[in-house]
């Protein structure tokens, strides 16, 4: 088991810096892959696990983005910061989930839902701190073009194989089989003796611990940040289409979905500028109608059954 | 007589500003069964799920082998020995019977041998649930599921098991062979509390009976004295 377990992230490391010698499209690309399945599997923890469907990503990834940004401008060096983002993401989550996750379905979505919007204005009204609408700049790191091209795949790759570690993890363990249960039949894991708030609000805050993450370096890659490009409501909606896409609740759904999602992205819609909203809708419809389960639910093709199956707590 | 398990004292509950129980006694003791009837918004299933903390209540003392757990959390009431089977089942979907089962023992620390023993015997009391241990709980009939549920219950190794309307929507046999199988269980040294609408069900499970009537517990009594005397059931069931 350990062995498998040195092997493996051997070969993750492997992987991510062969990737970096790649060109810098490719680089750009699996950067932004990174990005988006570090998104979507955090997504996947309280969506997914936990069946709570969370449309307050963007908050946490804006959140994440300031204080990285602040932080910066403060003098703080950028590990510091982005692990400052991270952990007051996760804190955030923590006072945020116990004001609304007691709320269930879609009293919660719509709940989590405004949360972006009042940290946007919170933001934009806070000129002294974050610079407001005018956005604010971070500073350049050292080394060439490509050097900072490649120091950012490596970071947002290894934040995404954080975030897959993270996800196994959960899978074997109770908060995971309680988030589970609370899925299932809230009511039910109460009566079995479910610390139902406790669990839920731990996966809340493991969710919005690796969203900060991303969004800090997020903001030191793209040196530049304005509370509407960091707050967009559409960082809420990918990482959902995402685990849709993949398999909402398992554990390599989401990094599937990402990996679709991207590929769409950079094949379809920019042959398609004029009607790429469209396609969106078209997919979501498409994919409720026909792979509800998603991706993953194409079953018995070998190493993709082996990938995506769902542990079913036992 | 035996000691004393739950005493319940001056109990008021509510849903927000709706008060629902407004005072209500109650003692079960151990080893024994006791039914709690009353007509249809009496309270009941509200006093219920406020001695499993699913409810917090507002006044009163839920004393449990010598600890008052009033305004405790359920996962409290399940390490002090309270497991609840609620109206409705309320299964794990998609999960198998076993699945299920092994979920109710979700707070045990006696270690997994104790578990595995106690599934054998939740086997042998339901052996229905044996022949369909494979199969997806919420797929079973209603008598099955409520089998199930209890099974759960009692998989939590409750020393108070409380069971919400036992024979709801079930068919009398099925009724009967619960009613059975419950006197095996408390034979077995659990304790029982079971909310219960079907009056002469109740008399013939329980060795004492409460009865509720607007958020009140109004009488009590052992239940061959509360069957003797038709005009306690008259004035409060209407029958």
């Amino acid at each position: 088991m350990t062995l498998r377990l040195v092997l493996i992230a051997a070969a993750t490391v492997l992987a991510i810096f062969g990737l970096a010698q790649a060109d810098a499209y490719v680089i750009r690309l699996a950067t932004i892959f990174g990005m988006y399945a570090t998104l979507a599997l955090s997504w996947n923890i309280i969506g997914g696990f936990a069946g709570y469907p969370s449309f307050a990503t963007a908050a946490f990834f804006g959140l994440g983005a300031y204080i990285t940004a602040v932080g910066q401008n403060a003098g703080l060096p950028l590990p510091v910061a982005v692990a400052l983002s991270g952990a007051v993401a996760a804190l955030f989550a923590g006072l945020l989930g116990t004001a609304i996750l007691h709320l269930r379905g879609r009293y919660f979505a719509i709940a989590s839902l405004v949360v972006a919007e009042v940290l946007r204005e919170l933001t934009n009204s806070w000129t002294d701190v974050t610079g407001g609408g005018m956005g604010i700049n971070l500073p350049l790191i050292d080394g060439s073009v490509i050097g900072q091209a490649q120091f950012y795949l490596v970071a947002m790759l290894s934040l995404a194989a954080i975030a897959l570690a993270a996800t196994i993890w959960l899978d074997r363990s109770r908060l995971g089989m309680a988030l589970r249960c609370i899925a299932q039949n809230e009511d039910a894991a109460q009566i079995i003796g479910v610390d139902t708030r406790k669990a839920k609000t731990f996966g809340f805050m493991l969710s919005s611990l690796f969203v900060g993450f991303v969004g800090g370096v997020y903001a030191s890659w793209v040196t530049y940040i304005d509370p509407t490009d960091v707050y967009d409501g559409a960082l809420s909606i990918k990482p959902i289409l995402m685990a849709l896409l993949g398999g909402v609740g398992t554990i390599f759904g989401p990094l599937l979905g990402a990996f679709t999602y991207l590929a769409l992205e950079e094949l379809l819609w920019r042959n398609l500028l004029e009607f790429h909203a469209g396609i969106l809708g078209l997919m979501v419809v498409l994919l409720v109608l026909f792979l509800p389960g998603g991706l993953s639910e194409i079953r018995g093709r070998g190493l993709f059954h082996l990938l995506t199956r769902r542990r079913q707590p036992s | 007589m035996s000691g004393i398990l739950l005493d319940v004292q001056g109990l008021e509950v509510a849903y927000g500003d709706v008060q629902v129980v407004w005072s209500a006694d109650l003692v079960v003791r151990h080893g024994t069964t006791t039914a709690l009837i009353g007509s249809n918004g009496a309270g009941k299933s509200t006093l219920l799920r406020a001695l499993s903390g699913l409810l917090r209540p507002l006044r009163g003392s839920i004393v449990i082998g010598g600890r008052d757990l009033a305004g405790a959390s359920p996962r409290d009431f399940v390490d002090n020995g309270i497991a609840h089977v609620p109206e409705g089942r309320r299964l794990f979907t998609g999960l198998s019977v076993h699945d299920n089962l092994l979920l109710g023992a979700y707070r045990r620390q006696d270690g997994k041998a104790a578990i595995r023993a106690d599934l054998e015997r939740m086997y042998d009391l339901f052996p229905r649930l044996a022949e369909r241990r494979r199969q997806d709980a919420t797929t079973m009939s209603g008598g099955e599921q409520q089998m199930c549920a209890i099974a759960r219950g009692l998989m939590a190794a409750p020393r108070l098991l409380l069971i919400d309307e036992l024979s709801l929507g079930l068919a009398p046999a099925v009724v009967d062979q619960l009613v059975e199988t419950l006197h095996r269980v408390r034979a077995d040294g659990a304790s029982l509390l079971v909310v219960e609408q079907d009056v002469g069900i109740a008399l013939e499970l329980a060795d004492h009976v409460y009865i509720m009537d607007q958020g009140r517990t109004v009488r009590n009594g052992p239940s061959d004295v509360i069957a003797a005397d038709s005009s306690i059931l008259a004035a409060y069931m209407g029958t």
